[in-house]
């Protein structure tokens, strides 16, 4: 898919420049937002490593298990199928904590692990369990606190408040984490009363 | 109110992190210093992925393809008050990653990060994730082949993050 849309936009543009007769620009275009695009990584730098540097002291110190606690009441209402107890709701958690704050790197691995519980516990069925589809609703809707990649592209192009997206943000993810496990719910029943 | 909230955010989790941090005896320099090394290394593997969409991008966009496509659905999208320009990263942001961040990139660069758009393409960008790389890695990793509803309610979800993020931007940064 990737694939797809990378070749069909350069693609489109460079036959469209050549009727529009825009190809000059088109070709100036190549080198310098390339250019850029290395300007804009290294710029990335500075916010990456100190926000992952500040999450690494919130994992070591046990910050990401504590707030796994505090949100576990609400999980387990949103993953019936799973007992409180079982592993698959620990990989749950931690993987909701991580991408919480931005550690997406971290979550995905936790996510996997937590994927392979909820496989053992729907009898290693190559089906997706309700379970499952619960938690990919969860993960696509992303609930980050701080979107950090965001923040240090606001900084390169000299944003006067580059954090000031941190709230809309938040509240935009909150919906579309609602919305996403309210999608989920209508479908599970819908799949319920096809059944019955 | 809202602004000055999003302004205290970072600096109060800053805070709560290295007491706590202190308090549970971590050596918080060291561990920030190893964390901070994974980021040097992640800023680095994105090279190349941004680099590659975002060159794709810039020609689509110098080409002129960009304004006549933006062009061709305004009149419609203007009547539920949706900024065209908009539309671009909205349909990219289920598909690809690497793509909505350069096109959210793109928009942060030409319309300006203050700006409505480079307001609302910020938002966009970080309140929702790849569905169709999360359901790649996940199901692929543990070998599912039936998906079920997983596609459905994913794309689901989105739409309902981008109509999310364009209600809260108009709330919160007017237009």
């Amino acid at each position: 898919m990737v694939n797809i849309i990378w070749v069909a936009l350069a693609a489109i543009g460079i036959v469209y420049a050549l009727f529009n007769g825009t190809i000059e620009e088109v070709n100036e275009v190549i080198f310098t937002s390339a250019q850029e695009a290395v300007t804009l990584t290294i710029s990335l730098v500075s916010v990456l490593v100190f926000w992952l540097g500040l999450m690494k002291i919130a994992e070591e110190a046990g910050l990401l298990e504590k707030l796994a606690q505090l949100f576990k009441p609400i999980f387990t209402r949103l993953f019936p199928e799973i007992p409180a107890n079982h592993p698959a709701m620990g990989y749950i958690l931690s993987n909701f904590s991580a991408n919480l704050f931005g550690l997406g790197n971290a979550a995905t691995p936790l996510g996997i692990k937590a994927m392979h519980e909820m496989k053992k516990l729907n009898n290693d069925s190559s089906e997706a369990s309700r379970s499952m589809i619960t938690f990919l609703a969860l993960n696509t809707s992303s609930v980050t606190l701080v979107p950090t990649t965001i923040i240090g592209i606001r900084m390169q192009y000299d944003s006067m408040a580059p954090t000031e997206i941190v709230g809309s943000t938040i509240i935009a993810t909150f919906i579309s984490t609602i919305g996403a496990i309210l999608v989920d719910r209508y479908f599970y029943y819908r799949r319920q009363r096809r059944l019955t | 109110m809202l602004v000055h909230i999003s302004n205290l955010i970072i600096p109060l989790i800053i805070l709560v992190v290295l007491l706590y941090g202190t308090y549970k005896r971590v050596p918080t320099y060291e561990t920030f210093v190893e964390g901070g090394k994974e980021g040097v290394k992640m800023a680095i593997s994105l090279l190349p992925f941004l680099l590659g969409m975002i060159v794709s991008i810039s020609i689509f966009r110098a080409s002129g393809a960009l304004d006549a496509f933006v062009g061709l659905i305004d009149p419609v999208l203007s009547f539920f008050h949706i900024p065209s320009e908009i539309v671009p990263l909205a349909i990219t942001r289920p598909i690809s990653g690497t793509a909505s961040l350069s096109i959210a990139t793109d928009l942060i660069k030409t319309e300006g990060p203050d700006s409505f758009i480079g307001q609302l393409a910020s938002t966009m960008q970080g309140s929702t994730d790849t569905t169709l790389y999360v359901l790649t890695v996940y199901f692929g990793a543990v070998g599912i082949r039936k998906m079920g509803d997983a596609l459905k309610v994913g794309l689901v979800a989105d739409f309902i993050g981008i109509i999310a993020s364009l209600f809260v931007c108009y709330l919160i940064f007017g237009s």
